[in-house]
């Protein structure tokens, strides 16, 4: 006996709803497009967790093994990140007020990231100033594999960390993608 | 129950969304033969919240497609079940079992309970885990005749257990 895809994709779907409903899906994903290409969006009931550039079944793999296995595709609780995510790529927000839930970041990165997230829209600052501030003037290869490890890029905006000089340094996502956030953001010259 | 069963519970277990694509199709298609397109869309439902309920306890990432078909296969009972009581309820008549009745859940798990240890574990390893016998026999450790011989022997006294 066959079974209709539409008929398949409505039970799913269903199915989905209503384990988002019944609080069943510890971690839910979704993917959305962006200038930058796509990004993958994860969420526990705390809020935002996870986000990566492409959606990878590693990605998925990690949380199933860090979070919960419990993991279940339905955009519902990400759609305020979603749309705050449209309205910074679309130049019309410069700073991100949804809830993180930050298990995925040890405790040292902790400390970068939350000097990273006073680095306001538009400016920069370099490794070892972070490594400076949060007092481990000597470990500016530790902030720079910190940042590497964000696990909620753009949000948490690592990519406004550069080297001493105003070269780029690294990026998880790549160095195009982060100098297209800093042009976008009006910290780099844009390019042509 | 310890022999196999060592690892914690839900780790090492893939993303159940991953569950839910490779096996959806499976799943509701075992249920539209089963009980019929319409009952099936219910059942698909319920297979998979009872299996998302349980699934971080799971102990073993083996076969989670003989798993969920178990599941399946469970909903589908009840709901054939439940539909062939259905006109009773209205006539608040008893009901009586037939002599062809076959047991139900409850009843099985205790008379599968009731067997001596080796066909019991022989008997869940092959029906509710779906192994195969050189599964078994690795699970068991004992060669395959000899885990054939224990399902065989523990399915030969279920049968007798019959209502």
């Amino acid at each position: 006996m066959t079974v209709s895809s539409s008929r398949m994709r409505d039970a799913v779907a269903r199915f989905s709803e209503s384990a988002a409903d019944q609080g069943l899906a510890d971690v839910t994903y979704t993917t959305m497009d962006s200038p930058i290409g796509p990004l993958l969006l994860a969420a526990t009931d705390r809020g935002v967790v996870r986000i990566h550039f492409e959606e990878e079944e590693w990605v998925l793999d990690e949380l199933a093994r860090r979070v919960s296995p419990r993991v279940l595709r339905s955009p519902r609780r990400l759609d305020p990140a979603r749309r705050q995510l449209d309205e910074y790529f679309a130049g019309r927000r410069r700073s991100f007020s949804i809830p993180l839930d930050r298990r995925l970041i040890g405790q040292f990165g902790e400390r970068v990231l939350a000097r990273t997230e006073r680095i306001p829209f538009g400016s920069v600052a370099a490794y070892n100033d972070v490594a400076w501030d949060i007092g481990a003037p000597r470990a500016a290869r530790a902030v720079g594999n910190a940042l590497g490890a964000n696990p909620i890029p753009v949000v948490i905006p690592c990519h406004r960390v550069l080297r001493t000089g105003g070269s780029l340094g690294g990026y998880g996502g790549g160095l195009d993608r982060k100098r297209y956030l800093l042009q976008l953001e009006g910290a780099l010259p844009t390019a042509g | 129950m310890t022999d196999v069963r060592r690892r914690r519970p839900g780790t090492g277990l893939p993303p159940f969304q991953h569950l839910l694509d490779l096996y959806c199709a499976d799943v509701l298609r075992f249920l539209t033969r089963r009980v019929g397109p319409l009952a099936a869309d219910d059942c698909f439902q319920e297979t998979w919240l009872a299996a998302l309920r349980a699934y971080p306890s799971l102990r073993d990432a083996e076969n989670l497609r003989g798993w969920l078909l178990t599941i399946a296969r469970n909903k589908a009972t009840d709901a054939e079940r439940a539909a062939a009581r259905r006109p009773l309820v209205v006539e608040t008549l008893p009901e009586t079992a037939g002599p062809e009745r076959e047991l139900d859940d409850g009843e099985l798990m205790g008379a599968v309970a009731g067997l001596p240890g080796k066909q019991r574990r022989a008997v869940e390893l092959r029906f509710v885990e779906d192994r195969d016998y050189p599964g078994i026999a690795a699970a068991m450790s004992t060669s395959e005749a000899a885990a054939r011989r224990n399902v065989h022997e523990g399915i030969k006294k279920l049968r007798r257990h019959r209502p």
